[in-house]
């Protein structure tokens, strides 16, 4: 698909394109070409097919590489053990220990399978994989995402690049497909399938990052900034369950480069220290674990030294062995090598002066906390035929690289096993001309039409969310007032989409993540608006509610009813598995 | 954040029915335009995963850091070679460090 189609001059210009599956995934990522390539291996005759936004070789979060595998069950410990890890990082759940057990019991051989496909792992002298944490392994990643697709193509699943999913097909409350559209060939996809895994990214760009002030960068986020929650949009819309929407992902991350902490903190050592060189972890937060204190703690943390007036916060990498250092920056270049330009910018030697830290702006990315679809075992939504895996499946935190690819295979085997015997029925025509009008209308407005572009209302929901909603600028925190108000103004930009214009398909792309973004912003905000407790400090703070209730200790779901828009939040109780203490690994 | 593309190495990677770097972008940013040479639709809205920067068989793509987050000027360059990246590194006061390593196996089928 080489070059950019030409607008259309009208909507009967514009070529429908129906292709037909037996499993559609939606994004070929990480949990996706997990997906594909377990079909293969369970079922050869299987059709598979890949939606994706871009191009499957360079697509998503894992496109710039990544530098250690989060979780690999080490010897002499069990899935059970990393369960209770997992829980105490969110400060003892509550967490799905259902989903959490199945896919530790999965994990090891789905990183085995990366290795095998050619992902170097560093191991040492006596090839002993090479722990940089309790969990987590180093990897030289790269590669990663060119290896993970050129599976998932050899598996045999036929990927349509460039082609973005903008509503989910239903045939009355099952899902039987996705509408979408390319953002190049200008075209409009119908996909057909037995069951459909929904494999997006998660959210970002919901919030203002502040390194979007005054600065020539809009995207120097932490999360892949074209991960917009489309996933997560689509099925709200058609009244799936959403749970723990309120966990939001907060990290520390490097200080004006919003790059990843974990490589310099963990892999390294290097402690976090406040403008008076005092060890935060140790001297406030010994009570917590220290440097072991929940992953929400260690993020919160050098935000507080910034509020109470000690900051700046640094990682302390002073006097580190150079031989260390530079094992530290090739570490960077497998995930995010421009901070290795960043650091170089600022002509600055880690060894000799300390790497600066702050706080990320807030995503929904459930492969990471654990917001996203209440999944059964089988990762089946509560929408009939759509199954969930990686980021877009919630209620399992923790699962990062290795657990989004075990996701994409329990999801496929979800998938593969309701298929059996499915009928199905012809994608309805209203259904199909309707979202075919509605994604294409901001392309044929006219030349005349005085209306907005999609740029300017991301960054008003973007001001929106940071300082109603939490956000770094208001150091996470928020209140029942502040959420009322971005609801009431969630409502005013939705209503004002109707004015959306688009310049190109490129634009038309941007026009489309704005509208899903304000879905899965307004979720956010009633998740947010229920929980009157604060849990998880910074992921999720109550200025109004500073202490945590036990009344709360429970996951908080909501639906919007495809009907009216009208969002329901409930409770559903949480249930412990795993035996022991809950807030200890 | 712009991906720079340098014009008088740019051929639009003539032939191929997609440069490798609008493959290779994760934000469908790149584009050839009438003058046959890689564009970027939209500096602001680059990630700097620089994976256009290492797709690009001439060497004719740097990520420079915007000003208001960097200083004038560093430079960091890869060189893809087989299962091995080398990358250059040169900061603002000159001072260039080499990084090589491997990123990918010899796979045995």
């Amino acid at each position: 698909m080489p070059r950019m189609a030409q607008n259309p001059q009208s909507l009967d210009a514009v070529e429908t394109v129906r292709v037909d599956c037996d499993v559609l995934i939606i994004g070929g990522g990480n949990a996706g070409c997990f997906s594909a390539v377990e079909a293969a291996k369970i079922d050869p005759t299987l059709s598979v097919v890949i939606m994706e936004k871009a191009h499957i070789m360079r697509s998503g979060a894992c496109a710039a590489g990544m530098d250690a595998i989060n979780t690999y069950i080490p010897e002499g410990k069990t899935p059970e053990d990393l369960v209770r890890w997992c829980r105490s990082q969110v400060g003892g759940g509550p967490i799905r220990e259902d989903l959490a057990l199945s896919n530790a019991r999965e994990l090891n051989e789905s990183v085995d399978d990366l290795e095998r496909w050619g992902l170097p792992i560093l191991r040492d002298e006596d090839g002993k994989i090479r722990y940089r944490g309790a969990w987590d392994i180093s990897i030289h990643g790269e590669q990663l995402k060119p290896i993970m697709a050129e599976k998932a193509i050899e598996a045999g699943a036929k990927v349509y690049n460039r082609v973005a999913c903008t509503q989910l097909l239903m045939d009355g409350p099952r899902c039987i497909g996705a509408l979408g559209f390319g953002v190049r060939d200008g075209r409009f996809y119908v996909f057909r399938a037995g069951a459909v895994i929904n494999a997006t990214g998660g959210a970002a760009g919901l919030y203002k990052s502040y390194t979007a002030d005054a600065t020539d960068s809009h995207h120097q986020i932490w999360m892949c900034p074209y991960c917009v929650g489309t996933g997560y949009a689509v099925g709200i819309r058609q009244g799936a369950e959403m749970t723990s929407m309120e966990q939001r992902w907060v990290a520390t991350r490097t200080k004006d480069f919003c790059g990843p902490v974990d490589t310099i903190s963990v892999g390294y050592k290097a402690p976090i220290i406040n403008a008076k060189g005092e060890r935060i972890m140790q001297s406030r937060y010994a009570h917590l674990g220290a440097d072991k204190a929940p992953r929400y703690i260690r993020a919160n943390a050098p935000m507080e030294e910034w509020l109470a007036g000690r900051g700046p916060t640094y990682c302390d990498t002073r006097g580190m062995d150079p031989e260390l250092a530079n094992r530290m920056m090739t570490d960077y270049l497998n995930e995010r090598p421009s901070f290795v330009l960043f650091l170089a910018s600022r002509g600055q030697d880690p060894v000799e002066e300390p790497i600066e830290i702050y706080g990320s702006d807030p995503y929904i990315v459930g492969g990471h906390t654990q917001s996203g679809f209440w999944v059964d075992l089988e990762r089946m939504t509560t929408v009939p035929g759509l199954f969930a895996a990686g980021e877009t499946a919630g209620g399992n935190p923790n699962k990062f690289v290795g657990g989004c690819a075990a996701e994409g295979k329990l999801a496929l085997r979800g998938a593969a096993a309701y298929i059996k015997g499915l009928e199905l029925p012809e994608p309805d025509p209203a259904q199909v001309a309707a979202e075919k009008e509605r994604v294409f209308a901001p392309l044929l407005r006219g030349e005349d039409f005085d209306g907005l572009r999609a740029l300017e209302m991301e960054e008003r929901l973007q001001r929106l969310m940071d300082e109603y909603a939490g956000g770094t600028s208001q150091f996470y925190r928020t209140n029942e007032e502040r959420l009322d108000y971005a609801l009431k103004h969630i409502a005013m930009l939705r209503d004002q989409t109707r004015y959306l214009k688009a310049a190109d398909l490129h634009d038309l792309m941007a026009v489309h993540e704005v509208v899903d973004r304000i879905d899965v912003a307004e979720v956010l905000c009633h998740h947010l608006r229920f929980r009157k407790e604060t849990r998880w400090q910074g992921w999720q703070t109550r200025s109004d509610y500073p202490e945590t209730d036990p009344a709360y200790d429970c996951h908080v779901e909501s639906r919007r009813d495809p009907a009216t828009g009208e969002i329901e939040t409930f409770t559903r109780p949480y249930e412990q598995l795993v035996p022991g203490d809950r807030y200890k690994p | 954040m712009p991906p720079i593309v340098d014009p008088k190495k740019c051929n639009g990677c003539a032939g191929r029915e997609e440069s490798f770097c609008e493959e290779a972008c994760p934000g469908d940013l790149m584009y050839v335009g009438p003058d046959g040479k890689s564009h970027c639709h939209a500096a602001r809205d680059c990630w700097d995963c620089m994976s256009c920067v290492k797709m690009c068989p001439r060497n004719a793509i740097e990520t420079r850091m915007p000003y208001q987050l960097g200083y004038h000027k560093a430079r960091l360059t890869p060189i893809m070679g087989k299962n091995a990246i080398t990358w250059k590194c040169t900061d603002i006061h000159g001072k260039t460090v080499t990084y090589k390593y491997r990123n990918r196996l010899d796979v045995k089928d």
